[in-house]
């Protein structure tokens, strides 16, 4: 595999550049008064790479999906890439997860019927690119995560690693700052699950940010930086 | 619940969405489509069925009425026939011995003849058939001129000429011909207690059915041989097209001028005119019915998006992540439904105009498929996807994005 091509996100904290991902006394309340999360505060900069680890139930994907704007926090304030998504329009919450978030989810999400390269073009979609564009720069991405010979198979032709691989091509091929991903190795095999582990490495090495929730120790014990969430508070590995 | 607005940051202002080109629009939106085919060609097969039935009643009845335009302009509608009334006491009122001659003075007359029945005159195959098996065959005794005042056209033979109007000669009417059982001139029949030979036989008249199935004898013949009065009963005549209702107002008066209330006028070409339009009428019930059909058929749409959306909460979940919008998210399904519903217009269309075409082709009419119709039948079939597709669009717009990742 080759290493990040040039125009990935700039490596390493600038001193004066703000925290791609900043969370202040977040509280989340599920409807029905479920109290998930407890005035959750941290930050995560350009260029980590953390893990988010704990219980089944503690509130981390609650967390994610907070992070990823697909849910809006009861209260606190939660900024990515700089901007308080409290004070953003649903359309410019659409425009911020196609410009600066990715999503890698245990279930994959591939479209059944559709080409590995189709189903990683479908990353662009919403960017506006031009469909030529968007295939071109979907091949080049399955040939980085090494499905370069898996371009025109489709997602039931795909072995579970080679599927989770794909949904990562798709989740960076528009080359967004922060990547997040819900136990992405939760649906496969040690060995597949490190390929995917090691794969999250070398973007992170190109200039993304990850997040990754895992359950498994020895793979968050690897990591940089870990979250540990706990009864909806964290822990753990609070402000570096 | 408290949420500071915080300060805008500065980029806000950029994060505007990108709208879908009309290409990707349409691909994104046949999605569901490519990947359920059967599910899509059953939902589409109820909107063709409703399209299809609509269609073909519309060009049936184009073709129809086309068919009978033609037929009517072939046959002219400037015919207008005399025939006796009732007197005041309810009599019949015979017309004048030389009522045709009278007519023919009218300026804007072009020609007329008369017929006049002979009502004890009986018609037999041969001589040793008994009586009361007549074929309900009438004889006439006819002017002449009377083809080329109704328009009349031989099947076979020649019509009667100057000297076989004084002598024992017939020509046939289509029906009559064929009850008698006649196809060819030369045979000889048993009318009114002697041998007539049949020197023609005429096509179908479609002004004037009753020669259809008539006898027709010369003039003289049947006064020579069957003690005709020569009072005609009824007289046809052809005015130029635009006299033809001035000529109708003093036609009764030319007739009989003392009791002009005593004559009937009528033009042949509206009782056809208006036994066109009863058929027609017929039309309008079957569109109903296909209308019916095409709602029947928007009911299935519907509940296809319906279950499209339920099924599909992860995908709208995962391009929601990928930065849809709930508009993008609603066009979709819309999209989805108009074009599911219009594959439905576009295959009973289709389906319609070739069922119609056939059974214009099996009538020998003209193949009429009025665009319009095609065009209207697809529109309205766009329409009703459109209208199935709006509610299952909203919920599927309006699902929280994590909801739909989080599965049912
Ligand atoms: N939509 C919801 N409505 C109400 N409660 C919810 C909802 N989603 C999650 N919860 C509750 O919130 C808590 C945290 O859930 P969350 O999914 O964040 O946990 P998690 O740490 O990701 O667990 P796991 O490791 O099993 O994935 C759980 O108790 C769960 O029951
Ligand atoms: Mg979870």
């Amino acid at each position: 595999m080759t290493p990040a091509p040039a125009g990935a996100a700039p490596t390493g904290p600038a001193p004066t550049e703000p925290a791609l991902v900043e969370l202040e006394d977040v509280d989340h309340v599920y409807p029905g008064g479920v109290r998930v999360l407890h005035q959750v505060s941290f930050r995560v900069d350009r260029g980590e790479l953390l893990a988010v680890v704990g219980p089944s139930g503690s509130g981390k994907s609650t967390l994610l999906n907070l992070i990823g704007t697909l849910d809006v926090a009861t209260s606190g304030t939660v900024r990515i890439d700089g901007h308080d998504i409290a004070g953003l329009t649903e359309n410019r919450l659409s425009a911020l997860r196609a410009r600066s978030i990715g999503f890698v989810f245990q279930q994959f999400f591939l479209a059944d019927g559709v080409s590995a390269l189709d189903n990683v073009a479908d990353g662009l979609l919403y960017l506006g690119i031009p469909r030529k564009e968007r295939r071109a720069r979907a091949a080049r991405v399955l040939r980085r995560v090494g499905l370069g010979h898996r371009l025109d198979h489709r997602p039931h032709e795909l072995s579970g690693g080679e599927k989770q691989r794909v949904a990562i091509a798709r989740a960076v091929v528009g080359d967004p700052p922060l990547l997040l991903a819900d136990e992405p190795t939760g649906a496969l095999d040690t060995t597949s699950g490190a390929s995917v582990v090691e794969l999250l490495r070398e973007l992170n090495a190109a200039g993304t940010t990850v997040l990754v929730i895992t359950h498994d120790q020895e793979l968050a014990a690897a990591l940089p930086r870990r979250i540990r969430v706990r009864d909806g508070r964290i822990t753990e590995g609070v402000p570096r | 619940m408290s949420r500071r607005p915080g300060p805008r940051h500065l980029t806000a202002a950029r994060l505007a969405p990108r709208r879908l080109s009309l290409a990707d629009t349409l691909r994104v939106g046949s999605v569901g489509l490519r990947t359920r085919p059967a599910r899509v060609l059953l939902s589409a097969l109820g909107i063709a069925i409703g399209i299809a039935a609509m269609v073909a009643v519309v060009a049936v009845s184009a073709s129809s009425q086309a068919a009978f335009n033609a037929q009517l302009a072939s046959v002219g509608t400037n015919m207008l026939t005399v025939t006796p009334g009732r007197d005041f006491t309810g009599e019949p009122a015979p017309l004048p011995r030389n009522a045709a001659e009278m007519v023919r003075h009218i300026a804007p007359v072009e020609n007329a003849a008369a017929t006049g029945s002979l009502k004890d005159a009986k018609v037999y195959r041969n001589d040793h058939i008994p009586k009361a098996a007549s074929r309900g065959i009438g004889v006439l005794a006819a002017g002449l001129g009377l083809p080329r005042t109704v328009g009349l056209h031989m099947a076979a033979g020649a019509w009667l000429n100057g000297a076989q109007g004084r002598y024992p000669a017939v020509v046939l009417g289509t029906t009559a011909a064929e009850n008698l059982g006649i196809t060819t001139p030369g045979a000889q029949i048993w009318l009114g207690e002697r041998w007539f030979t049949v020197t023609g036989i005429l096509k179908k008249a479609p002004l004037a059915p009753e020669l259809d199935s008539a006898a027709l004898i010369g003039w003289d013949a049947a006064k020579t041989y069957l003690g005709f009065d020569g009072r005609p009963t009824m007289i046809y005549t052809r005015t130029a097209d635009s006299k033809v209702d001035q000529v109708r107002g003093v036609l009764a008066a030319t007739v009989n001028p003392e009791a002009p209330n005593e004559v009937t006028v009528s033009r042949p070409s509206d009782a056809l005119t208006a036994k066109q339009a009863a058929n027609q009428a017929f039309t309008s019930l079957l569109v109903g019915i296909g209308a019916i059909a095409l709602l029947v058929g928007g009911v299935g749409v519907a509940n296809t998006m319906v279950i499209a959306v339920l099924e599909r909460r992860g995908e709208i979940g995962l391009r929601r992540a990928l930065g849809a919008t709930r508009g993008q998210i609603r066009t979709q399904f819309l999209t989805e439904s108009v074009m599911l519903s219009a594959l439905g217009g576009i295959g009973g269309a289709a389906l319609g105009a070739g069922a119609s075409a056939g059974y214009a082709l099996s009538q020998n009419w003209q193949v009429v498929v009025p665009p319009w119709a095609l065009g209207v039948g697809v529109g309205a079939t766009m329409a009703i996807g459109a209208l199935a597709g709006l509610w299952p669009a909203v919920r599927a717009a309006r699902l929280a994005p994590r909801a739909a990742l989080s599965g049912p």
